[in-house]
């Protein structure tokens, strides 16, 4: 296997706020090859963004980020102002949920483009940059002269993931780039970064709460709960063949169309995710998951082998594979 | 009584739009709705589907055709819809946008009976209602505000405020699709129960046909203020028709047996619904030749079609699927 261009270890993300230290990100670890998209799944307040948000440092200044984020084997927490400006957008860029509070609402979006060319690089032909980016995301050209209320929802996803290739990144991050969109809409902006994933041979870390469109564009999928991965594989075998109880249940959540198992018979856990203030001893899932054992209220879990290329942070595994 | 609890027949409702434009957001849609089901009204934003809604919760006036419940046409008097709206509840989207920050669960609650005038004892209702909607006990929650709620609780609330008043409809307009991914099923199995204790019946508009697969009994589908498909839930799902459902259900991620249909473009422009079937721009049958092999292209362009029967309670409304009708 190739050397990955990214490796993150042993992340810890703390925000703190006048109620106490919110632990957000616990130990996270997992890498990423030269153009292999990576999915990250997870519903809210597990982690997955603040995890996004580490990668670039983009975070709160009085956060607490511990561990190592190596890009290219160099440490990007602890690169130094000016490096990191040139890392941002020319090595990593990110494309964010909700189009609209991300874009400039009074500045044409052709500008904005622009703008994001200009921060790394003097270019004389920046005009002819836009067009040529508006082009790859499947915009006309004349687009570059509107706002962004006077594009549609999907349009202006395109116009984000525009934004976030104006600097030939490697590595784009794509935090939850479909969600807000109709199905129809986000079947286009998922064909579209596939594309631009093949064409430009990026990178990707596609970070949603949908197990099952990560299925689809992912060829490996860490599904995280409470700040920690519980589940990690090829993406299809996760989806159809959760190991952890959590990864199933969201597997789940998404129902198979035709499946009778399915039918009438909506999945779903009792509970809510934790409070990151509040998390649960043990297995942070123990007090909502159907199987649980009593010494799961107290185990310490880790990410046990669970089939090949597949890890779990479940008790249940070390029944099955012997350590 | 008759089974039938809801019907719309030729129901149009339009605004006025930009530049003396008319946007038709339902557009002459015939639905009906029986006791004791669960129907689902798919389709993407700007289709219409949540103006329908809202029409038949009183909420729109229609221009044309009319609403009828209970073999009554709809009144839009304020003594008719103040009676109505104890029958027929909505539950909105967005559980947060709904409760009034500042009212305990236990006033959310009771603000229905209130409005309504209810008589009897308020707390017991109050109990109850948000027992049914699976908060037990219902002490500990009826002195909490909704920022100590998580968002399937609060979800849980807006459903028991509905619910206190015992409506023979719920109208939910997209009841999950703000929560998080495993308190989806929990919402949707409530609303099972709810059909199955508390005999309600429920009109669910979704963009989410896994939604409809898990609890909906009849699905129809509407495309630019019509229904173009509807049909039993098994059977529409199973053998879509209409080249728009199919599209809808080619890109579900689950549904991997299909070849994926990514139609271009967005939903049209209600106040420039195209002539003919208003789906043809987009069609994939118009787009590859089919449609001109069939021999129908030109009706596609230039004839507008009302649903036709196409087998056992499934209606489609496309040239291309041999009708009865």
């Amino acid at each position: 296997m190739s050397e990955p261009l990214l490796s993150v270890r042993d992340l810890h993300v703390t925000y703190r706020s006048e109620a106490g230290d919110v632990p957000a990100v616990r130990g996270v670890s997992f890498d990423l090859a030269p153009g292999e998209t990576l999915g990250l799944a997870g519903e809210s307040g597990c982690g997955k963004s603040t995890i996004a948000g580490a990668l670039l440092r983009v975070l709160p200044r009085e956060t607490r980020v511990t561990g190592e984020i190596l890009l290219d084997g160099e440490d990007v927490l602890g690169m130094k102002p000016g490096r990191l400006r040139a890392v941002r957008w020319t090595e990593m860029s990110i494309v964010f949920q909700g189009a609209l509070h991300s874009l400039d609402p009074v500045q044409r979006v052709g500008d904005q483009i622009a703008e994001a060319i200009l921060v790394h690089r003097t270019a004389s032909d920046v005009a002819s940059r836009v067009a040529e980016l508006l082009e790859k995301v499947g915009l006309p050209t004349r687009r570059a002269r509107d706002y962004p209320h006077q594009l549609s929802g999907g349009q202006r996803q395109r116009v984000l993931i525009a934004l976030a290739l104006a600097c030939n990144p490697r590595i784009l991050i794509a935090d939850e780039p479909t969600t807000a969109l109709d199905v129809m809409v986000q079947a286009q902006v998922l064909d579209l970064l596939e594309r631009l994933r093949q064409e430009l041979s990026l990178s990707m870390i596609f970070i949603t709460h949908d197990l099952s469109t990560l299925s689809d564009v992912c060829r490996r999928t860490a599904v995280m709960y409470a700040g920690r991965i519980v589940e990690e594989g090829p993406a299809d075998e996760v989806f159809a063949r959760a190991t952890h109880p959590y990864a199933a249940a969201l597997a789940a959540a998404f129902p198979t169309i035709g499946d009778p198992k399915y039918r009438r018979k909506p999945a779903g856990l009792p509970g809510d995710p934790p409070d990151p203030r509040a998390i649960p001893s043990g297995c942070p899932f123990h007090p909502r998951c159907q199987v649980a054992r009593p010494e799961c209220a107290e185990a310490s879990v880790e990410l046990w082998p669970a089939g090949p290329g597949r890890r779990a942070a479940c008790i249940q595994v070390l029944d099955a594979v012997p350590r | 009584m008759s089974d039938v609890l809801l019907e719309t027949r030729g129901l149009c409702v339009r605004f006025p739009a930009r530049q003396g434009d008319v946007a038709r957001a339902v557009d002459g849609v015939d639905l009906t709705v029986r006791r004791g089901e669960i129907v689902a009204l798919v389709g993407e934003s700007g289709c219409g589907k949540t103006t329908l809604a809202r029409a038949i919760m009183g909420l729109e006036r229609p221009a044309e055709g009319e609403i009828v419940y209970e073999g009554e046409p709809l009144r839009y008097d304020m003594r008719f819809l103040r009676s109505y709206r104890g029958k027929v509840q909505m539950v909105f989207q967005d559980p947060m946008g709904s409760l009034n920050p500042r009212q305990t669960v236990f006033e959310a609650v009771a603000e229905g009976l209130r409005i309504q005038k209810v008589p009897g004892d308020e707390v017991t209702r109050v109990a109850d209602a948000l027992a049914r909607a699976g908060l037990r006990p219902p002490e500990r929650f009826v002195q909490l505000y909704p920022y100590e709620l998580s968002g399937g609780q609060r979800q849980r609330v807006v459903i028991a405020g509905a619910m206190v008043l015992s409506p023979a409809l719920l109208v939910a307009d997209e009841p999950v699709s703000s929560l998080d991914a495993s308190v989806r099923g929990e919402i949707l199995k409530l609303m099972l129960e709810l059909v199955r204790d508390a005999g309600v019946t429920i009109l669910v508009v979704t963009h989410d046909l896994g939604l409809a697969w898990n609890i909906a009994d009849r699905i129809a589908v509407m495309y630019l203020g019509r229904i173009v498909e509807e049909g039993p839930t098994e059977e529409l799902l199973s053998h879509p028709r209409h080249p728009y459902t199919r599209a809808l259900l080619s890109v579900v991620p689950e549904v991997e047996e299909m070849e994926q249909q990514i139609l271009q473009g967005e939903a049209p422009d209600p106040t420039r619904i195209p002539s003919g079937c208003r789906f043809h721009p987009r069609c994939p049958l118009v787009e590859s030749g089919e449609a001109s092999r069939l021999g129908i292209e030109e009706r596609c362009r230039s004839e507008d079609l009302a649903l036709r029967s196409a087998g056992h309670e499934h209606a489609v409304a496309c040239f291309a699927v041999p009708g009865s009708g």
